[in-house]
């Protein structure tokens, strides 16, 4: 068994390496979870949201690096991402979505696959097609923990998605706006009987998810550089995840992305698939969950009404 | 100038075979399925490799092609069409990559990313055609194409495109109706894989060469555009669909413009058409023509709400 072959710190290190993975897709399947929790739909275009996002950072990363200092260039960077995908994300609900409101079901999702297909393309006219460093704004030296390295970016990691994700609880649980949210999320038409302005609440629900995805792609990019088609592959595993956890479910989302990053880092480190079949487990998982789970983890297990 | 335009009518006419192919699954029968490309693909490798490696006639090679795509589209339609809607439509696309890293991973049979670009001159009825015949292969398509839409014409109408329709409309009314539900679907999925089958055949003989990038995503995407551009479940406008869109992306190279015009705007191009589609004209061009007897009903209706 391979299984033997690994020591101890070896298991550890592939644990952190999958943890960090799993982060940074929780952080995304947030989105496609809150999306679908109210509109009950698919947003395609959730991973170039996210790759729009990563330029705009890179973009004002670049140009304020040469003027101030790293780190304060960078939480720049990363507050301008973040607002330029809350800004696209709704953009793209108003203009591609909102008209769909009352449509069959499948025509929203054909409209986000449209979106999806513009905004890459677009970004490969306007960006070009190579792929663009994202410089680290510290010296990314890995730390030797016990026998286990753990580099400064992936302690950026854990820390942006732990902030991020309790942020997000506490607005969700304790906000008068999150109670509305989960209103919307729980019955549409109920919750605007009760006075909510539930358009409202979709419109902030596009900006939260999108500007969470922002800094997810940003955190993707120090690792893996920043091209127009990033999103898409991130965004599959993303939306995978989501489904994992229980789709529609903001813990579940949580869950799903961890649960998913371990689950592929550990399968390629332990069962020695070859690295070109390690998105093939993902989508083997994704069907096999939609198989046998469909509510996923900790999804609630509705029944379909005629 | 006239073989590019036969070369046009080749590719076109190909592509409308796997149009007419998954209309049968996404317009008829109201399954979206986003893996059309994938049994495109398994068509063309099985052609290149019956013909290539083990020198197998083209008949032969087009009765195993149509199988195998038929038995794959049936083996990947058993599980998955338990599910609906947009979970379906992900568990497909989740397919499709599956099989397009297959294609890409299985060196040894399928020569993975290089492709297999020794296919023999295509042998027809004694006839020998390589890839500069472009007059009798467009032929030889396009009475294929002709064929699978009278066969589709005829198909709609029959009883068992009825038992299909009605599981679009509403598959609880359907079941309820007597039809087995899961037993249509599955047969329509298989049906329309064996198109997929056929266009593969037929795009393998006519190039002489397959390559894995070729049955990707963009492709059954491409294909869907035709289906919702033309008319879901109407074969004259899924025709439509494949002329407008095969011209859309080959007239910038018509034109001599494909040196000022990016390839990328073309897929622009394409994710508009779906949006705005779908915005604007969820029908398409040629709405599904309804059945004598519906618009019967829909007069007296309008009649007695008068």
């Amino acid at each position: 068994m391979p299984l033997s072959l690994l020591s101890a710190p070896e298991f550890s290190q592939h644990v952190v390496n999958g943890l960090t993975l799993g982060a940074i897709y929780a952080l995304i399947a947030l989105g496609y979870t809150m999306v679908y929790g109210i509109l009950k739909f698919i947003n395609f275009a959730h991973g170039e949201v996210l790759m729009a996002g990563t330029y705009a950072a890179l973009f004002l990363y670049d140009a304020a690096r040469m003027s101030l200092p790293a780190p304060v260039a960078f939480a720049l960077a990363v507050a301008a991402g973040m607002a330029a995908s809350a800004f696209l994300g709704v953009a793209v609900e108003r203009l591609a979505y909102r008209p769909l409101r009352n449509a069959p079901r499948l025509a929203p999702l054909l409209s986000a696959i449209g979106v999806s297909i513009i905004l890459s393309n677009l970004a490969a006219v306007f960006f070009g097609t190579k792929s663009r460093r994202f410089e680290y704004p510290f010296d990314n030296t890995a730390w030797n923990l016990g026998g286990v390295s753990v580099t400064p970016h992936q302690v950026l990691v854990f820390a942006v998605a732990i902030v991020l994700m309790a942020a997000l609880k506490v607005f969700v649980d304790f906000t008068r706006t999150g109670k509305a949210m989960r209103a919307t999320s729980e019955n549409l038409p109920a919750a605007s009987l009760m006075g909510i302005d539930t358009e409202r609440i979709i419109m902030l629900t596009f900006a939260v998810g999108s500007a969470l995805a922002a800094a997810a792609g940003i955190l993707i990019a120090m690792e893996y550089k920043v091209y127009p088609t990033m999103g898409s592959l991130a965004g599959m595993k993303a939306f995978i995840a989501a489904v994992l956890g229980g789709i529609g479910s903001v813990e579940g989302a949580m869950l799903g992305g961890v649960v998913l990053g371990l689950l592929e880092t550990l399968a390629v480190a332990l069962l020695g698939i070859p690295e070109g079949l390690k998105d093939t487990i993902a989508f083997g998982v994704l069907i096999l969950i939609l198989l046998f789970r469909p509510q996923g983890i900790l999804g609630r297990n509705f029944r379909e009404k005629v | 100038m006239a073989s590019y335009a036969l070369l046009l009518l080749v590719y076109t006419g190909i592509y409308a075979i796997l149009a007419i192919g998954l209309n049968l699954i996404a317009g008829t029968t109201g399954l979206l399925s986003l893996c059309q490309a994938a049994f495109f693909g398994v068509g063309a490798y099985t052609t290149a490799i019956l013909t290539s490696t083990f020198h197998w006639d083209f008949v032969s090679a087009l009765g195993a092609s149509v199988a195998l795509s038929a038995l794959i589209g049936l083996v990947i339609g058993l599980p998955t069409l338990r599910l609906k809607g947009d979970y379906l439509a992900i568990a497909t696309l989740g397919f499709g990559q599956i099989v397009q890293n297959v294609i890409i991973n299985w060196d040894s049979v399928t020569r993975g990313s290089r492709g297999i670009s020794d296919i023999p001159p295509m042998k027809l009825f004694g006839l020998t055609l390589t890839q500069s015949d472009k007059g009798p292969f467009a032929a030889l398509i396009w009475s294929f194409v002709l064929l699978s839409f009278l066969l589709m014409r005829r198909f709609n109408r029959s009883r068992l495109g009825r038992a299909l329709e009605a599981i679009r409309e509403d598959p609880v009314a359907a079941a309820a109706m007597g039809i087995d539900v899961p037993l249509y679907e599955t047969l329509a999925f298989t049906l329309g894989s064996a198109f997929a089958g056929l266009a593969g055949w037929l795009w393998a003989s006519y190039n002489q060469s397959v390559a894995p990038e070729t049955f990707g995503f963009m492709l059954s995407v491409l294909v869907l555009c035709m289906v919702v551009l033309g008319g879901m479940g109407n074969p004259a406008g899924v025709l439509i669909g494949a002329v407008v869109i095969s011209v859309a992306s080959e007239l910038p190279r018509l034109l001599g413009l494909s040196s000022v015009i990016p390839a990328q705007w073309n897929q622009v191009l394409f994710g508009l058409i779906l949006v705005l589609a779908m915005v604007f004209r969820p029908q398409g061009i040629l709405a599904r023509r309804k059945p004598d007897f519906e618009r019967s009903a829909e007069r007296s209706a309008g009649e007695a709400s008068e």
